[in-house]
């Protein structure tokens, strides 16, 4: 091993910054508070008696319980489907988009939209207009097929919506491979004279495998930690996600089941996450490396465009349609019977408690931002360009949570915070508050704005930190001074991710929310349990507006004050 | 203005890292040992992964050394944060601040210092004015060209007026017509203020062009230390010799010593040359002779063949061979001279005084 002396050095420098180490501490402190340790209550819950003593008894009397064999079978089966569907959907899009030459700008721009729309719109919006096109009372299914059982409720309906909704993830990472890819490689295949159908299936297809693995992991990883729209649309094709919550929330309360059946589906997603992250992500990364030498001219023959175009078009065309329904869901009379236009929806909800929901919405969305957005920053900031012992645990604590259902961190939080630390009392005071559901909020989204904030900052020359820090600057002043003013965009992005994901969060917050706050999400769930499909859909219509509103606005402001547009021109020089 | 100048003086220190590879330790610097002067201007010259920038890094604070004890100003430094040292860094890449503009960026380092802002303003000025950016102080820094950023770069680390200043190959990233002008440029404002340096490059012309004192590093240790002229001329190995600038090996045996004057047999001939170093008689050694000192003629002591002949403007590029050993000579204003072909036989002499004995 190296030498002791300039490890001992280093740490009399790192104990020299004060400030550093107050914040790594209370960094690992927060992790381990609200992470770690509730998600490790579970596994001692599972395995722990009534009464004390340890009994492993739990699993096999799960593993035997027929609703949970079935849920677990679900899960896998959803999970197969809506990965395979996502990935060849996305896998349409970006090819679309990098490869084939689309007639007009408005179809290429429609293509965007569509492929990018679900990734920032509530996570039961899908389901709910399916209902609406489908369901029994369906505007599509009834009214113009006059189909009067149609059943739109289970496996398939689930995946469809789950599809549309994870696929525009796996486009977006699969564009990024597209566009890595050289196009020199396959013009040196067509000029040996292969068909564009050879060079797709030699060329272009064995050099993203890796990556459509890694997209299908991502998007089973998302389809099996769902809860939202099996919930809406499942019918009785119940998931874990699911009948975990039914454990806690119905009569039986059977806490020892729900927390067991937890610990199995979060050694599920985690493992797959890790095999994701580790293998698949690098193996990724080792085939497609570098840049593409220059543009890639686009395919004209009709033989290949045509077809792709109409097949882009008509799912185009349907994720449309379903966004267009919900807000006429809340502007017709009665959905299914009376198709004329009225408030009387939005004045439903505004009557009953619904300005309510939305501030409460807001303001706990709002506080979370902030918090997530620095915190992430922060976190990046120390993972990327210091050194010290902690560094490997907060990095992978933080990343980590990314493959955590949010049903499981709810019954996580339960457990751990019902009766306080360890039931001892000490902290039970949040319990019930909305500071739990801040700190939920800022959990769920942290992983999101770490990576974003890891990528930008890797991007960032480790010089301009160090030239800071040389001239005489403490590890805070460097910090606030220059790494935050030009990771500002990520930042920024991380402010408003944070917002959105925690005003269309449901799946955790559903377990912990308690009657004081009224959430916007909750209340689109239970109006729609209800059949309240007129004022789910005003509910749901109203968020989309706040999160387009928030989206929007970010945009702008980037535009404006960004600084990422000057420091990329810096890089290209 | 007024500067204190201070001495670096480094003792025994040693980098330890780990081969991600082979997971084995080694060395990338190993007990070096080092005097700079104050005010004086040292450059540590290598290749690629000689340890140069890593010794560099180690005075700045950036790694902490595994053995030995850097001073600085007589103060031993080892313990203290980046920040805390009196040294400022000129970095390859520039590493300008780019959400400031000129300005903020010279600034910075005085902001640090809760210095007045007349005072800052005050001496901005005058450090702009130096490195000739006066009028620039709000162009930001995408809006320079390579050299002006390289000397926001250098006026940002003047500015803080530290004891010593530190350059990790700076002009590695101009071109070459505006690398000749810059070195030039960096030893005129290090004269002028009179402050201690220490510039790393692996460009073996800028080294002897912009430094009083040279130190060749090679695979971590000094291979050697001394003066541009010293090292050019009595080179102490071959790496050295050949690092810097051109230079043949001719093998040859000593037959007789008296004070410095060896004498040598080369090639069938027997020739007189001065060396320092005693060499033995009867012992085979290598005569180091720059291309530049080496003679084509038709009257000199060693026969020769020549097997390539090329014009390359200022100079007559050959090739020949001196027996089995390939000798190259560049011989200026060629259209004065005599021109030999290929395949001619010719002659090789040099003067005494310019070629070493290894």
């Amino acid at each position: 091993m190296a030498s002791s002396k300039s490890a001992r050095l280093d740490r009399r420098k790192f104990y020299a910054d004060p400030a550093m180490v107050v914040t790594i501490a209370i960094l690992i402190l927060f992790l381990l508070l609200f992470i770690v340790y509730p998600l490790g209550m579970l596994l001692v819950d599972s395995i722990l008696v009534k009464g004390g003593g340890f009994d492993f008894s739990a699993f096999p009397r799960i593993f035997a319980d027929y609703t949970f064999k079935n849920a677990f079978t679900n899960t896998l089966q959803l999970g197969v489907i809506t990965g395979i569907g996502s990935t060849a959907l996305g896998l349409l899009f970006a090819y679309v988009d990098c490869y084939v030459k689309v007639r007009t700008r408005v179809l290429k721009k429609l293509f965007d939209v569509v492929s990018t729309l679900p990734v920032v719109s509530p996570p039961f919006v899908l389901s709910l207009s399916m209902i609406l096109l489908f369901g029994r009372g369906g505007l599509v299914t009834r009214t113009l097929l006059g189909i009067f059982d149609s059943d739109i409720y289970g496996l398939h309906g689930i995946a469809t919506v789950q599809t549309l909704t994870f696929f525009p993830v796996c486009y977006l990472m699969l564009r990024g491979l597209l566009k890595n890819i050289d196009p020199s490689m396959e013009e040196a295949a067509r000029d040996m004279g292969s068909s564009r159908w050879k060079v797709f299936t030699t060329v272009t297809f064995p050099l993203l495998l890796p990556g459509l693995g890694n997209a299908f992991l991502v998007t089973f990883i998302e389809s099996v930690a769902d809860f939202a729209n099996p919930m809406m649309i499942g019918g009785s094709y119940d998931t874990l996600a699911t009948t975990i919550y039914l454990r806690i929330t119905g009569g039986t309360y059977d806490t020892t089941g729900a927390a067991a059946m937890a610990v199995v589906l979060l050694s599920l997603t985690v493992s797959l996450f890790l095999v994701q992250k580790y293998y698949f992500e690098s193996k990724t990364a080792a085939t497609l490396t570098g840049k593409a030498s220059r543009a890639r001219m686009p395919i004209t023959e009709k033989s290949v465009t045509v077809p792709l175009t109409i097949l882009c078009l008509i799912i185009s065309v349907f994720v449309v349609v379903m966004y267009v329904s919900i807000p006429f869901g809340a502007l017709f009379k009665l959905w299914g019977r009376d198709y004329s236009l009225s408030w009387k929806w939005f004045e439903y909800l505004f009557k009953y408690n619904g300005l309510k929901a939305f501030k409460d919405s807001f303001v706990l969305s709002f506080i979370a931002s902030p918090i997530t957005a620095f915190l992430s920053m922060v976190i990046s900031y120390l993972v990327v360009k210091r050194k010290f012992r902690a560094k490997g645990f907060i990095e992978f604590v933080s990343i980590l949570a990314m493959a955590v259902p949010g049903t499981v961190l709810g019954v996580g939080y339960i457990r751990g915070f019902a009766n306080g630390l360890f039931r001892s009392g000490i902290l039970q005071g949040i319990y019930g508050t909305g500071v739990i559901l801040v700190i939920v909020f800022v959990i769920r989204s942290l992983p999101v704005g770490t990576r974003s904030g890891i990528s930008a900052l890797r991007q960032i020359d480790k010089s301009i930190e160090e030239s800071a820090y040389d001239l005489g600057a403490g590890s805070g002043r460097v910090f606030m001074s220059i790494t935050l003013p030009l990771i500002k965009d990520s930042f920024l992005s991380g402010l408003v991710t944070t917002f959105v994901r925690s005003i269309t969060a449901i799946s955790a917050i559903i377990l912990l929310v308690t009657p004081k706050y009224l959430l916007v999400t909750t209340r689109i769930n239970e109006f729609a349990e209800k059949g309240f499909y007129g004022v789910a859909c005003a509910y749901a219509t109203l968020l989309i507006f706040i999160v387009y509103a928030a989206i929007t606005l970010m945009n702008l402001f980037i535009r404006y004050f960004g600084t990422s547009r000057h420091i990329k021109e810096v890089e290209r020089s | 203005m007024s500067k204190q100048k201070k001495g670096v003086r480094i003792e025994h220190i040693s980098k330890i890292y780990v081969d991600p590879k082979t997971k084995k330790d080694f060395y990338a610097v190993r007990d070096i040992s080092l005097d700079i002067e104050p005010g004086s201007f040292v450059t540590l010259l290598g290749p690629s992964g000689c340890g140069k920038t890593t010794t560099l890094r180690m005075i700045a604070g950036f790694e902490s050394p595994d053995e030995g004890e850097i001073y600085i100003g007589g103060e031993p430094i080892n313990h203290l944060t980046p920040n805390k040292r009196d040294t400022a860094m000129v970095f390859q890449s520039y590493a300008l601040f780019p959400h400031y503009n000129v300005f903020d960026n010279v600034a910075y380092g005085l902001r640090l210092r809760k210095l007045s802002k007349d005072e800052i303003q005050k001496r901005v000025g005058v450090i702009l004015n130096l490195v000739e950016l006066n009028g620039m102080e709000s162009r930001m820094t995408n809006q320079l060209s390579g050299g002006q950023q390289q000397r926001v770069a250098l006026a940002r680390a003047l500015v803080v007026e530290p004891g010593v200043l530190l350059f990790d190959e700076p002009l590695s990233n101009l071109d070459a017509k505006l690398r000749v002008s810059m070195r030039t440029e960096i030893r005129r404002i290090q004269q002028t203020l009179g402050i201690t340096a220490i510039y790393v490059t692996h460009d073996q012309a800028e080294a002897m062009s912009i430094s009083d004192r040279i130190i060749i590093m090679h695979r971590g240790v000094i291979a050697q230390q001394g003066t541009p002229t010293e090292i050019y001329y009595h080179p102490n190995s071959e790496f050295v010799a050949d690092f810097i600038g051109e230079a043949n090996f001719l093998p040859c045996r000593v037959v007789s010593v008296s004070g410095s004057e060896h004498r040598v047999t080369v090639g069938g001939a027997v020739v007189a040359l001065e060396c320092d170093d005693q060499h033995a008689v009867g012992e085979d050694c290598k005569i180091v002779l720059r291309p530049e000192a080496a003679i084509i003629g038709d009257d000199g002591p060693i026969p020769c063949k020549v097997i390539l002949s090329c014009f390359m403007g200022s100079y007559q590029n050959y090739h020949v061979m001196v027996g089995d050993t390939l000798v190259k000579i560049s011989d200026a204003c060629p259209i004065n001279k005599k021109v030999y072909r290929v395949g001619d036989a010719a002659t090789l002499r040099f003067d005494r005084n310019c070629a070493h004995l290894l």
